[in-house]
């Protein structure tokens, strides 16, 4: 009963809450500014082959996404940019995206980064930054 | 063992009319456990069968078979789980006595099983919330073979047992890689899985048992782990031993997976020093 204590407390503080980067390594490691472009290029056209979730992005300014996609993505990795879009919550406003959703989308990411040659290592610190915001994205 | 390829091709046909599951991510559906729940090898996870996430079905056949040179285990089961929430599972267990029946001459060569599962997940995710995934089981289990248990000092042929298991993905916690950990309870008195029965002459109580594994993910498809179940002692005739065990898991897509192990099983039914190979082959849908 005392390791099972043990690793739920462990799995907490693994879980705290979201800490601004602390360097610009993965910023780096994304390929800066033209390597998180072609990341989240990649990623769009996996979406726009992936009948799961191709629904979801009809009918919306795809460059405006994009802009403001790389935007998140640079400052999730610590890089030199601001993010000017909408929060979250708002930008998934009125989707209704379920858990299964948000995974398609996570599957979409990780292809892109394999096909930019990201490492795993980087791939998961991204990943781990994104996850986060699964709360605010699914069920609007 | 007629019945299941006879449920398997039901539960097919039923699932091809469901709504199709893969709403979660690769591999965190694990592999399914000798006793039919999703897990690891030995031990189950808090994660369910198949692939299913809310609104969705999942479900999962497999094979598995551990040889240790004296002993053989093979056992066949599916599973399903609705809305990543419950799953249900059925596992048919056929022990091979292999040496021990020769040396000692006995009755019957092989001991058989059955286990029906059920699983819920209490609270959490794998991956994304706060908590860990945490379920609580239970696993129904009715011995087909019980003269050779019965005339070692087991008390009963049929016994359900409980346990609650707490998952966690933690993304990259592994020098940058995935590391999964998985940490349980177990509250059983069945004597070799229930093989042998359940309670003994020595006791004839449950025990509270821990079980536990971690495991790195090398990538989305390939994982690389250690595995712990604690068991309970309760036959005077011979010890019975904790089991681990080294795993390797390959999943290339949502439909396949593959697991080799090396297992340490140490005594069982007076034989000690049991270490074997564990293969487990398993389809999900």
């Amino acid at each position: 009963m005392r390791t099972l204590l043990l690793i739920v407390v462990v799995l907490m503080l693994a879980a705290c809450a979201q800490q601004p980067p602390k360097d610009a390594s993965l910023y780096h490691e994304l390929g800066e500014q033209a390597g998180i472009t072609r990341i989240v290029e990649g990623m769009l056209l996996n979406i726009a082959a992936d009948p799961r979730i191709v629904r979801h992005f009809e009918n919306i300014d795809i460059v405006r996404l994009r802009d403001k996609l790389v935007e998140q993505i640079c400052v999730e990795a610590g890089g030199p940019c601001s993010y000017t879009g909408d929060s979250m919550e708002e930008s998934h406003k009125g989707q209704h995206l379920t858990p299964s959703d948000f995974n398609a989308l996570v599957e979409n990411l990780q292809d892109a980064m394999s096909a930019q040659g990201v490492n795993m290592a980087a791939q998961n610190r991204l990943l781990a930054r994104l996850a986060p915001m699964r709360a605010q994205i699914i069920d609007r | 063992m007629t019945n299941l390829p006879r449920a398997v091709v039901l539960l097919l046909g039923l699932l091809t009319n469901l709504a199709w599951a893969d709403g979660r991510l690769l591999a965190t559906g694990g592999a399914s456990s000798i006793e039919g729940a999703a897990g690891g090898g030995i031990t189950p996870w808090a994660v369910l069968s198949g692939y299913g996430e809310r609104g969705e079905w999942g479900a999962d056949v497999f094979a598995t078979r551990v040889e240790t040179g004296d002993y053989r285990l093979d056992v066949a089961g599916v599973g399903a789980s609705f809305d990543n929430r419950i799953e249900l599972s059925y596992a048919r267990q056929r022990f091979d006595l292999g040496t021990l029946a020769r040396n000692l001459n006995l009755p019957e060569n092989s001991l058989s099983q059955d286990i029906f599962g059920l699983k819920v997940r209490l609270f959490g995710d794998l991956i994304y919330e706060q908590l860990p995934q945490v379920s609580v089981g239970i696993q129904h289990k009715r011995q087909k073979d019980f003269l050779i248990p019965s005339l070692i000092g087991a008390q009963r042929s049929e016994d359900t047992e409980g346990y609650i298991s707490a998952s966690r993905l933690i993304l990259g916690g592994a020098f940058g890689y995935n590391l999964l950990l998985n940490g349980g309870v177990r509250y059983s008195r069945a004597n070799e899985l229930g093989l042998l029965g359940f309670g003994g002459d020595r006791r004839d109580r449950h025990s509270v048992l821990k079980e536990g594994s971690l495991a790195v993910l090398f990538n989305p498809r390939w994982a690389l782990g250690v595995e712990y179940r604690e068991k309970p002692d309760n036959l005077s005739f011979a010890g019975e031993s904790d089991w681990a065990d080294l795993f390797l898991g390959y999943f290339p897509n949502k439909h396949l997976a593959v697991v080799l192990a090396y297992a340490r099983l140490g005594e069982i039914a007076t034989l000690d020093n049991q270490d074997g190979v564990y293969l487990s082959v398993q389809g999900s849908f």
